[in-house]
């Protein structure tokens, strides 16, 4: 094994630690500090990544001379769509099944049916086309034999972006505070004033819209169709559980174990082997950390 | 009214007589005289696999759209009944029982996935029906009920690797999706590649739907082979193109074959991610000739200009015309009465003059290799003459 590779290899791990951290990051919010297990997290990552669909369609007709900054309009974009359709949602449908974990799950994995069957019929069976942006095309060669692919730099970027702004978000703002005391003691956030409801409202919808940007992104790295959302859905839940439910650094530690790990493990084992021994890992830990790596104690 | 004793003993016997009366006596399958005579289409309308089987169903009626205008199967029009399998494996059979039991379709046109035919399989057996099986996959089966109308996958690989060793280079590496298609293709495309004088440098698998590769083509580029070779489906194949150009692989710097990514999903993937990699198919949409041309014409004029077919499409189409064929040859719509005229049965399809074997149930084929364009059409660049199908391949 040549050095070049190993730097590559490295890379790559650096690479899917942040995929895995950018898909987990709005589940980690949505069933992390709210108990609500959302098995239509992945759709809505669908539905970032339709929502960039649709505005490369439009910018190329109508605007082919902006084509180059589409993606970061899509984000944005990508992000109030499902911001607004996961607050929508949650008014609408999930606040009547707090506190009953199981019925959440199979209502939000019915959901999730009848999303990617709109998907379907809105956009047809086959996967769409989302063009990469010229400026993401192509990779960073340092040198001969090292290439960094430019998508992968961006995808990195914006993670840390994200992970930024949702630290300020939670930890430098009235609403992360509010926030933040709902998850440790929502009676108590109650008797001193804070409208829970709406918090649970806010907090929902800003984990939908991470889950946008999230889709949004990924059209760079994989495919546009209907069942997108399930090829997300699983390691997404893998991280989120890997790192303890209700902690945002657990998180990112598990993705970054997990890409680590996986991205190694494919290139000395095959893909197939990979994935099971990380399975394996994973229920190991669980099996002597059952509430995952890094559980916060919280009163009940 | 009063039942006396001797008319319920009467009813008795005959009810008892009808009992044991043999089925089709009861239930003729030749009472189909009411002037139509109907077919089943059973693919996946929704669900996973609705990817890549819902626009079969597209051709599968342009065919009998067209059997219907030009008069109908001895003089029958056909009655189209439409069940959606619903990407699971159960559904399919079922609703193959509801089709052959209920309904009495003459034939069905299904199934896209091996999963879902082996599910079908005993269904189709049981109720002595008949299954046009329409999409290319790994052989080792020959079912009386079931006619195999695109390629085994002898007919694919042997001829692609051949090909590839004598114009693209000897070292092979091997990748796909972890299921039964990709490693039996590989089972014999390994020895094949030896034979000609090749050797596989790395062989991977990676789980359905994966949309990671980026180890993968780390390995590739490390074991710097002259060919790959990928049995990836479904939208993982996405992710592959997507990231080997990512990461400067491309089809000007490296030669690489695709046993199972056709035009239909060259949209998907992104034209500027295939162009200059090869195909392996039984038919492509850019071939010559006047059937292909009225084909395309045909699907083109009926579901839209920016519709484009492939193999599997392609496959589904001549399906129903072998069903016809074979029943006129028959003068029956009998299962063995159509099952045996199809014996060295010839169409011209688009694909060319293909025929069944004599014995067997598959189709003599052509093995196809061609390069994606820019606009995801493929340039054929090879052609083998018709090889003869061989599902159960000595290795």
């Amino acid at each position: 094994m040549s050095l070049a590779i190993v730097v590559m290899q490295a890379f790559n791990g650096l690479s899917l630690f942040t995929v895995l951290a950018l898909m987990a990051l709005g589940l980690a919010i949505v069933f992390g500090l709210m108990g609500v297990i959302n098995m239509a997290h992945g759709e809505l990552m669908a539905m970032g990544a339709y929502t960039t669909y649709l505005t490369s369609v439009i910018f190329e007709r109508w605007a082919p001379g902006w084509l180059g900054v589409y993606l970061l309009v899509a984000i944005a974009l990508a992000f109030g769509v499902t911001f607004l359709f996961g607050f929508a949602l949650e008014r609408g449908f999930i606040r009547f099944l707090y506190n009953r974990p199981l019925d959440t799950m199979l209502a939000t994995w019915g959901l999730s049916l009848m999303l990617q069957q709109l998907f379907r019929t809105l956009f047809g069976p086959r996967e769409v086309g989302v063009p990469s942006p010229s400026w993401l095309t192509g990779a960073w060669q340092p040198t001969a034999s090292i290439s960094i692919p430019l998508s992968r730099l961006f995808i990195i970027g914006l993670t840390v972006t994200v992970g930024l702004a949702l630290y300020r978000l939670l930890f430098g703002t009235r609403w992360g505070l509010r926030i933040r005391a709902v998850t440790q003691n929502r009676a108590m956030s109650g008797a001193v004033g804070i409208d829970t409801a709406r918090v649970d409202a806010m907090t929902f919808a800003i984990g939908s819209g991470m889950a946008g940007i999230a889709g949004s992104a990924f059209t760079m790295l994989a495919s546009t169709g209907p069942v997108t959302g399930q090829q997300y859905i699983v390691d997404t839940f893998i991280v989120v559980v890997f790192g303890g439910v209700e902690s945002l650094l657990g998180t990112y530690l598990s993705a970054f174990a997990i890409g680590q790990m996986q991205s190694w493990l494919e290139f000395t084992l095959s893909g197939s082997m990979a994935k099971a021994s990380i399975l394996l890992c994973v229920i190991v830990a669980l099996y002597f950390r059952p509430n995952g790596l890094f559980a916060v104690k919280v009163r009940r | 009214m009063e039942i006396s004793r001797r008319t319920f003993v009467n009813c008795s016997v005959a009810a008892a007589a009808a009992g044991v009366m043999p089925a089709p006596f009861i239930w003729p399958r030749a009472a189909w005289a009411q002037g139509s005579v109907k077919v089943g289409i059973l693919h996946s309308l929704t669900g996973t696999i609705a990817i890549a089987e819902a626009s079969v169903v597209d051709a599968e009626k342009l065919a009998i759209e067209e059997i219907n205008a030009s008069g109908g199967v001895m003089g029958r029009k056909i009655e189209t009944i439409v069940e959606d399998g619903a990407s699971d494996w159960p559904t399919f059979a079922e609703k193959a029982r509801k089709l052959l039991d209920r309904d009495k379709v003459a034939a069905i046109m299904g199934c896209y996935t091996s999963a879902s035919r082996k599910a079908t399989l005993p269904v189709v057996e049981r109720s002595k029906g008949l299954l046009y099986y329409p999409t290319y996959y790994e052989g080792l089966e020959m079912s009386p009920n079931i006619m195999y109308t695109a390629q085994e996958a002898t007919q694919s690989v042997i001829a692609a690797v051949n090909w590839l060793a004598q114009n693209k280079g000897k070292s092979f590496y091997l990748v796909g999706s972890d299921y039964i298609w990709p490693r039996t293709t590989n089972k014999i495309a390994k020895p094949t590649i030896e034979k000609a004088g090749g050797k596989v440098l790395g062989e991977d698998y990676i789980p359905l739907g994966n949309i990671e590769f980026a180890s993968v083509i780390n390995k590739i580029k490390a074991q710097k082979p002259d060919v790959i070779l990928s049995t990836v489906v479904g939208g993982s194949n996405v992710a592959f193109y997507k990231q080997l150009q990512a990461a400067g692989v491309n089809g000007k710097n490296q030669a690489l074959l695709a046993l199972a990514v056709s035009e239909e999903e060259a949209s998907g993937i992104g034209t500027e991610n295939l162009e200059g990699f090869l195909s392996c198919m039984g038919y492509f949409q850019s071939l010559k000739g006047s059937a292909n041309d009225k084909f395309v014409k045909a699907f083109k004029a009926k579901y839209g200009a920016n519709r484009v077919v492939g193999d599997t499409l392609e496959c589904g189409y001549i399906s129903v015309y072998l069903w016809k064929m074979g029943a006129e040859k028959a003068k029956s719509f009998e299962v063995p009465a159509v099952v045996a005229a199809s014996s060295d049965l010839e169409i011209d399809a688009p694909e060319g003059k293909v025929k069944f074997h004599k014995a067997n149930h598959h189709l003599w084929k052509h093995a196809r290799i061609g390069s994606f364009r820019k606009d995801g059409q493929i340039d054929m660049i090879y052609e083998s003459p018709l090889i003869e199908p061989n599902p159960f391949p000595k290795i």
